[in-house]
């Protein structure tokens, strides 16, 4: 009875976990979106976070701010190198090419001993908590609802709305590209490292095309009128699978009925509230 | 009519775009004088939307300089330009249309806005008197060209004509010297075209010097303090409408050596350029 209870609580704290740091993952995506570009990166950015953070805690037993910090600085430098080629590629291609992106990390990774190879690190110790990750969902939520208000907020939007005509109003092109990807990237680093210090185990292929296509799912299903859509989306996308559990067989089967449904009779996503631009 | 002031805003000199070989601006030379409502004129194709693309930004010449207030700015990009005050509007209205008309004039204003991520971020003082000072003056802009009613409406919403003027109005909020109005009359009513041209010369009086490309020949032709006429992506004339109107390469260029036009879709009706020229 007791070892049961423990088992519920055991499933129940992973999916609280997950919930929020598939909210900064759905942040993550949401910042790029925000600006008009297609860029499936997060899942690698994702990747380079969680090995950055499971190898300061387990290789220099750094304490856990820094281990933070770190999983979203080396990220965001791979971004700022990789940015000035592929933020000239628009649309699908620059998908493509971030795809390409996930499929080089994993295969660094895979061939990286010193990284686990293909067993990829195990036993790293547990250092998030709900507090510590929720807290963090909610700082960046409302960094970028106040950023969203204000000239940044509307020369995003504008972006993505007429890239030509907000470079006749002045905002900067490729620096506005170029921060949402370093942004990005920080994010779904932090989020990287958060989801291995609370799974104690992470491997090469966690982080290539399907993670990538799932990170994208959220911000599709919650809708990029504001972060809350994204967030709201990576949340029901989480909880799906848990609560059709008793549907045993067909758990999946109805998982994808539901996102196919939600994407296509609501197309602007499960919250298609626009937040205002003014400040 | 304005007195002519003599120093020139923008030079253009020696102008030239090619696309695969093709020279849609060929070696132009013209100034703009300061404080002057300039117009462009031409038949279809003739290289006007090309020779904004190139005064704004969007295109780099192949060869030959732009310069504004004597400095050059022919190889900055577009958002660079907008600081420096040009400003423009767009032959295919251009404007952001999930946002609301006031959103659509502040971020109009961007070039003019400093606010740090720290400012936005906390909400400092600093931060909320420059969002202020923008709405208020965003909502001005929008008085101005008559859309104050419709400041917290859908942008996409608006009929055609409140659209051509909400560019202008986004264009003005940058605080531009130089404006470059691609055919601002076109698909309006003439009742906004009769409208419109008050507001712009009202502009004039501000300081701010327009460079307009307009199909409507009495529009331009009452408007303009000087035109530049333009064919193949040659400058074939440039004087006063006065001149203009009896400037032979113009008329040939407007109605042919016959008086029947050659020209197919959107071309401008001969029976309105004979009345303007003539």
């Amino acid at each position: 009875m007791l070892a049961m209870l423990d088992d519920v609580m055991w499933t129940y704290q992973s999916v609280v976990y997950s919930v929020g740091i598939n909210g900064i993952l759905a942040l993550s995506m949401y910042v790029v979106l925000a600006i008009g570009q297609l860029s499936l990166g997060q899942a690698a950015f994702m990747g380079i976070g969680a090995y950055t953070g499971a190898l300061l805690t387990l290789k220099l037993g750094l304490p856990f701010p820094i281990v933070l910090a770190g999983s979203a600085l080396v990220p965001a430098a791979v971004a700022l190198l990789i940015g000035g080629p592929t933020l000239r590629l628009t649309g699908v291609y620059l998908a493509i090419a971030t795809i390409g992106l996930g499929e080089v990390f994993r295969i660094l990774f895979v061939n990286w001993d010193y990284a686990g190879g293909a067993l990829g690190l195990s036993a790293i110790p547990e250092r998030g908590s709900a507090l510590l990750i929720y807290g963090l969902l909610i700082v960046f939520l409302v960094g970028f609802l106040a950023l969203g208000r204000s000239r940044i907020g509307r020369a995003m939007e504008a972006m993505r709305e007429d890239e030509v005509a907000a470079g006749v109003m002045g905002v900067n092109l490729p620096v506005y590209r170029m921060a949402a990807l370093v942004t990005s990237a920080m994010l779904a680093g932090i989020a990287g490292a958060l989801s291995a210090h609370v799974s104690s185990f992470i491997g090469p292929n966690d982080y290539g095309f399907d993670a990538a296509v799932t990170i994208l799912s959220y911000a599709l299903l919650g809708g990029i009128g504001s972060p809350l859509g994204p967030v709201l989306g990576s949340t029901v996308l989480t909880l799906l699978p848990e609560v059709l559990r008793p549907l045993a067989d067909f758990r999946l089967l109805i998982n994808g009925m539901i996102i196919v449904l939600a994407v296509l009779f609501m197309p602007r996503g499960v919250l298609p509230w626009r937040m205002a631009r003014t400040g | 009519m304005t007195a002519m002031p003599s120093s020139a805003l923008l030079t253009a000199t020696g102008l030239t775009r090619a696309f695969q070989g093709l020279l849609a601006v060929d070696h132009v030379d013209f100034a703009v004088q300061a404080g002057t409502v300039h117009g462009i004129i031409g038949p279809n194709g003739a290289g006007k939307t090309t020779l904004f693309n190139l005064i704004s930004g969007l295109l780099e010449p192949t060869e030959g300089t732009v310069s504004l207030d004597g400095r050059p700015i022919e190889r900055l990009s577009a958002h660079r330009r907008a600081a420096l005050g040009v400003a423009r509007t767009f032959q295919n209205i251009r404007i952001f249309s999930e946002m609301t008309v006031l959103e659509n004039v502040m971020t109009g204003r961007h070039c003019r806005l400093g606010a740090g991520l720290g400012g936005i971020l906390l909400r400092l003082p600093g931060f909320r008197r420059e969002e202020v000072a923008a709405k208020e003056a965003a909502r001005a802009h929008l008085a101005f060209v008559g859309l104050a009613e419709m400041a917290d409406r859908r942008a996409g919403d608006l009929p055609y004509g409140d659209q051509r003027r909400l560019e202008i109005a986004r264009a003005l909020a940058a605080e531009p010297r130089l404006l470059l109005l691609d055919e601002p009359a076109a698909g309006m009513n003439p009742a906004e075209t009769r409208a419109l041209m008050p507001l712009l010369r009202q502009l004039r009086e501000r300081g701010i010097t327009v460079l307009l490309v307009e199909h409507d020949m009495h529009f331009v032709m009452n408007l303009c303090d000087r035109i530049t006429v333009i064919n193949f992506g040659r400058r074939i004339a440039e004087g006063t409408p006065r001149e203009m109107r009896e400037n032979p390469a113009v008329i040939e260029a407007y109605l042919g050596t016959k008086a029947t036009s050659r020209r197919g879709r959107g071309a401008v009706p001969v029976t309105t350029t004979t009345d303007a020229l003539g």
